[in-house]
């Protein structure tokens, strides 16, 4: 049954992606949805029976992979509660999507080829979370990769789309470097790269000393940080976050799969399935700590002041992934399974609400042209209602019960060390910032008026030719049974799912599938927090909403107000805290750079310059002047060796004679 | 096999073909035809003798197998044939990248196509010799030889430039090879033979071990191509026909390779250990700067011969790493990179034989006209990025694996290849295959025909088939590689007491 979870996928894919175009567009669909259906029930079947049941975690191993001398890898399916978590929320939103998409891109000629590629990053998604070793973990995050990198270039034609999908290729690869070395350095201090070797050798490896990169460090705490730059890079943290925003050039389906519910979440899911090693390096952790607050400060920050539609969304998900890291950071794992559980919901349901809009709109995108929208949308209107219900954490929806719960717990961390201090501060600011940039975006978008420009509605067909009229349209069904579904979700996930997660049933729950050690008791600190505390949270969603009620509703003009009269901020936040400008500077160009230097200066100039060119040109001039004989190379060469050999042969002679 | 060994048969059986070949007169298209056929089941046949020869070897041991061995020349001079796992592979990958040769240059080659196929089979010939020669002239006059037809073939069937470039070749290699052959002249007076199998018993003096170490990877190095003497590399694959470019960055690059596991590691251990820092740095150096050259090349070929000089360079790293990850990623490397940048060089080749131009900047939107080319080419860019799941991720990483047990900084540096080749590959592929179809010239491009599928359905297969079960070729060469590795560790530790008996 677990084979058939992961390989189905595959199985779609490779049906058609090699028979896509005979079989057509609706073939095509049925084929790829309906199989992921399967697995989707499946899956569930898994969870009920591992996750909720007490059917005992396996390894089925499939076969053999690499082995070389004392390196063994092997292929084979790690089922656990934390992977059956995982197989849900993937194939339960993969197939929404497949189910969705069936709708969004009806007008695309080249459909197969995208439900060949929606059904290969389920592919290679279930082969991450199935993971039982560090390199097959490898295998299916570069896999995501490729099927990111292929999707976000789905549209090839734009430039921009080609970029962003380049970007997100290399950006990631920056995050696998660590990855790699972690993986390497676990080796060398393990001679393993199965997870259960590596966990039992891990208590035996804290706070031993190694000299590395010419440092002394804690061998742990160097593994678990490289490894957690593999992390940054998929989870688009701060400073390698990048990619995320640029990655919204792919089709709308996409983003809500990919970007927003699961491959994102990889690195949250990769933290919590080493725990064994983080739990040995608490200095990394409060690294994870620190990284994960001040993304989620940063991208809410950012968040407030984007008019693209689904670039709000991708910052809001970068921050979530931020909250997420913290929940790890200080040491509820379990926590941070339960936010991405939850998040995959409601985020996927804002994305696809959000395509729900777009596909409305015609492709327009900008929110400064939409507005009014409820009425003529009414369905998505109250999806993305329940969305950003959820998002901002309303009591009883999904978020209330594992954002809140983040905050409380980095405030219970923060009662003994500063990072959590650090982390409470910045998440419960941008609680406040998620309120208010989520409420913009559904005030901009579905109240006031329409601000449709006449003159530049042009540009937003930007792939598909709508012939018809302008005026707003609800979706199909097809579209919207996946938004209801996804609604019950985010209403109903996190109070149907809390205390098996998070609460009195997690030990019984998680089965050991997560380690936390004998000193880590947040999952109880969190909940003996003074009251007052927990109801910060709640008072920053309020917040957030009464201010963007007043900016955007009832006082309209205010933000343009505001941004005019604080320009410098409100460009800096704009430009995203101008990093994509620094790295172009600092990295970009000075590679292309370098490469020019090298290449026409280095291997032209120096090399060549001095070898073979200025020997050619001095050996031509003696030919030149004196053989004026017809000779090519040739034959100088086999006369060279000819010459060679005879000089072998004399030597032999002399020497047989002696 | 008429009183030859078997490999012998393969030696000698494209010298069979190329006889037969010569004595076909004509010059209309149906003699050419008959050539080409000629010459495509001469090498097919000759890939199914070694798949006979694989059948036959026992992966199991460390000792070379279907040893012949006869006099020649009188004299003390053997004609001497073997293999061991550490060889077997080679002779494998290029009895397989034959047939792809002789199907590329199918209608791409219209004039001499008798003397084109001639050179060919004498050059598989030769290769082949080089892989399983068991005596040192026998190695040296096959290694050498081999670059005669290279050359010609370079220098008749290349582009505008081929004459610089095929001086260019011949200028570096010559100067390795004098070098060379000097230090064997000095071999055989230390040993008395010329033997293989007697010189890797042969504990040869720590001080000479330098000389003859640094005189061989003086010719090894060269034909990696190792930076700095690699800029021979990027002209004689922009010159040389498809063909021509598949066989150099296929097998021609492996023999240097070859050469440092065969000779460098085993016979000069100590020199092998006190120059390694150095070859690290050459190989980092090589992955690092012809990456970032690869970034800003404007010539689809050039690209790809820098990027093959970023991987071989994963490839000396992981032989100097010299533990058993470290070889057999080597070993691994060479024969994946065998197969994925030759059919790289086929892609271009398949838009070259339409456009008649290299030039990046006149590509732009091929998918929409050559979805399949499209697809072929990503999988061959992906394996060439290390994709897990294609067969250049396991050699990439196992030489890696063995680079950081030798010296984590060697990995650091290295790994950073892994985010370049993804910049440069991802950044080649958009500007030809992605963006719009809007160049005029481009506009009535056909996807690829029969032929082509069919020369690259195989090397598609074995690519994504090696990169999930890559055990036959690791299987083949493990036994060889332990008994290398161990040798290696033993005579360091010989040395060690030496030394320590000496004080």
């Amino acid at each position: 049954m677990y084979t058939a979870i992961v390989f189905l996928p595959l199985l779609g894919f490779l049906i058609v992606g090699t028979l896509g175009r005979s079989l057509g567009p609706r073939q095509s669909e049925i084929v790829t949805t309906g199989l992921l259906a399967v697995s989707a029930v499946l899956s569930w079947i898994a969870f009920i029976n591992v996750g909720l049941g007490s059917a005992p975690a396996t390894t089925p191993v499939l076969g053999d992979w690499i082995t070389s001398g004392a390196l063994k890898i092997d292929w084979a399916l790690r089922i656990d509660t934390l992977t059956v978590v995982m197989l849900v929320v993937v194939t339960s939103v993969s197939c929404l999507v497949h189910l969705y998409s069936v709708g969004y891109m009806h007008e695309d000629p080249h459909r197969p080829r995208f439900f060949a590629y929606l059904s290969l990053f389920t592919f290679a998604m279930l082969m991450l979370v199935t993971a039982d070793n560090l390199v097959q973990m490898f295998f299916g995050w570069e896999g995501v990769g490729l099927a990111s990198y292929l999707l976000i270039g789905f549209w090839y034609e734009k430039p921009s789309a080609c970029a962003a999908a380049i970007k997100a290729f290399v950006v990631n690869r920056v995050g696998d470097f660590g990855f790699a070395l972690g993986i390497f350095l676990v080796f060398g201090l393990t001679g393993s790269v199965a997870f259960d070797t590596i966990f039992a050798a891990a208590p035996g490896l804290a706070n031993k000393p190694i000299h590395i990169f010419g440092l002394n460090a804690d061998a742990m705490t160097i593994t678990c940080l490289l490894l957690f730059m593999g992390a940054m890079g998929k989870s688009a943290q701060f400073l390698l976050h990048t990619w995320l925003p640029d990655a919204m050039e792919g089709p709308t389906p996409v983003s809500a799969l990919i970007h927003a519910a699961t491959m994102v979440t990889a690195g949250v899911f990769m933290v919590a399935r080493l725990s064994p090693l983080f739990e040995q390096a608490p200095a990394a952790l409060t690294f994870v700590t620190i990284v994960g607050a001040t993304t989620a400060f940063f991208a809410a920050t950012v968040g407030l002041v984007q008019n693209d539609i689904k670039r709000v969304i991708a910052y809001s998900t970068c921050s979530q992934l931020g909250y997420m890291f913290v929940a790890l950071g200080v040491g509820g794992y379990s926590l941070g399974i339960f936010h991405l559980f939850t998040h995959a919901f409601f985020k996927a349901l804002l994305f696809l609400g959000a395509g729900s809009v777009i596909h409305a709109m015609h492709h327009e995108q900008d929110m400064r042209n939409m507005g009014g929208l409820r009425k003529e949308i009414p369905f998505t209107y109250w999806m993305m209602m329940i969305g950003t219900l959820a998002l901002t954490g309303f009591p009883l929806t999904a978020g209330y019960f594992s954002k809140d719960a983040i905050i409380e717990a980095a405030y219970a961390s923060g009662l003994h060390s500063s990072a959590g201090v650090y982390a409470f501060l910045l998440l419960t600011i941008a609680a406040g910032f998620t309120s208010f940039y989520s409420w913009r975006l559904v005030f901009m978008t579905f109240y006031g008026e329409r601000h449709v420009a006449h003159g530049d509605h042009g540009h937003a067909h930007d792939d598909h030719g709508h012939g018809h009229d302008h005026t707003p349209h609800e979706s199909p069904n097809v579209m919207l049974i996946p938004l209801g579904l996804l609604a019950c979700g985010a209403l109903f996930a996190g109070l149907a799912f809390a205390s098996s997660f998070i609460g009195h049933g997690a030990d019984e729950f998680w089965k050991k599938s997560i380690y936390t050690g004998p000193n880590n008791h947040i999952l109880h600190a969190m909940h003996e927090i003074p009251h007052a505390v927990g109801f910060i949270p709640f008072i920053m969603m309020t917040g957030g909403f009464l201010l963007a009620l007043y900016v955007y509703v009832l006082a309209p003009g205010t933000a343009q107000r505001i941004a005019a009269s604080n320009p410098l901020l409100y460009k800096f936040l704009l430009k995203k805290w101008y990093f994509d400008e620094l790295y172009d500077l600092i990295f970009v160009r000075p590679a292309f750079w370098l490469g020019r230097l090298f290449w026409k200066g280095g291997d032209g100039r120096i090399i060549d310059g001095m070898g073979p060119d200025g020997i050619s040109a001095r050996v031509i001039d003696v030919t030149n002047r004196v053989v004026r004989l017809q000779s090519g190379y040739v034959y100088h060469y086999a006369f060279a060796m000819l010459i060679g050999v005879a000089a072998l042969i004399s030597w032999y002679l002399v020497g047989g004679v002696r | 096999m008429f009183g030859f060994g078997l490999l012998s048969g393969l030696i000698f059986l494209p010298l069979v073909g190329a006889a037969f070949i010569l004595l076909l007169r004509g010059d209309d298209e149906a003699t050419r035809n008959n050539i080409r056929w000629t010459a495509l089941i001469t090498t097919l046949v000759t890939f199914a003798l070694s798949l006979w020869a694989w059948k036959l070897f026992d992966p199991s041991t460390a000792a070379f197998q279907l040893v012949e061995e006869r006099s020649w020349l009188g004299a003390g001079l053997t004609y001497k044939l073997g293999v061991d796992g550490m060889s077997m592979p080679f002779v494998l990958l290029t009895t397989f990248l034959m047939p792809f040769c002789i199907g590329a240059s199918w209608v791409s080659i219209e004039h001499r196509v008798k003397e084109y196929m001639v050179c060919f089979l004498v050059l598989e010939t030769l290769m082949i010799g080089v892989f399983s020669a068991l005596d040192l002239v026998l190695f040296y006059v096959f290694f050498e030889g081999g670059l005669i037809p290279m050359f010609l073939i370079i220098g008749v069937w290349g582009g505008k430039r081929r004459i610089y470039a095929s001086f260019k070749f011949f200028l570096y290699t010559l100067i390795g090879s004098l070098l060379m052959l000097l230090a064997i002249m000095a071999m055989y007076g230390v040993a008395g033979t010329t033997d293989i199998t007697v010189l890797l018993k042969t504990d040869f003096p720590v001080s000479m071990q330098k000389y003859l170490w640094l005189a061989f990877f003086a010719s090894f190095a060269v034909k990696m191509p190792m930076w700095p003497v690699h800029t021979w590399l990027p002209d004689a694959h922009v010159e040389a026909p498809t063909a021509g470019s598949v066989i150099l960055a296929g097998i021609l690059l492996k023999m240097g390779g070859y050469g440092f596991i065969r000779f460098s590691l085993p016979m000069f251990p100590d020199a092998s250990q006190y120059f390694a820092p150095m070859v690290w740095t050459l190989s980092i150096i090589a992955i690092v700067y012809t990456s970032l050259v690869a970034l800003v090349q404007e010539d689809m070929k050039k690209l790809i011969a820098y990027s093959s000089v970023a991987h071989m360079g994963f490839v000396t790293m992981g032989l100097f790493a010299m533990n058993t990850q470290g070889v057999q990623g080597a070993v691994f490397q060479m024969v994946s990179h065998g197969f994925v940048s030759g059919a790289l060089f086929l892609c271009v080749g398949v838009v070259y034989d339409r456009i008649h131009t290299r030039d990046i900047a006149a590509y732009g939107g091929l998918v929409q006209r050559m979805p399949l080319y499209a697809f072929v080419f990503m999988v061959f860019t992906m394996a060439n990025v290390g994709l897990p799941g294609t067969s250049g991720f396991v050699g990439e990483f196992l030489t890696l694996v063995g680079a950081f047990g030798a010296n984590p900084w060697v990995a650091f540096f290295a790994t950073t290849g892994v985010i370049l080749s993804a910049a440069y590959a991802l950044y080649l592929y958009r500007r030809v295959i992605f963006g719009v179809l809007e160049k005029p010239a481009l506009v009535g491009i056909t996807d690829l025909d029969a032929r082509e599928i069919a020369l690259f359905t195989p090397l598609l297969l074995l690519t994504i088939y090696y990169g999930v079960h890559p055990g036959p070729i690791l299987d083949a060469c493990a036994a060889s590689v332990e008994h290398l590795v161990r040798g290696f560790d033993a005579a360091l530790a010989a040395t060690k007491t030496a030394a320590l008996a000496l004080h």
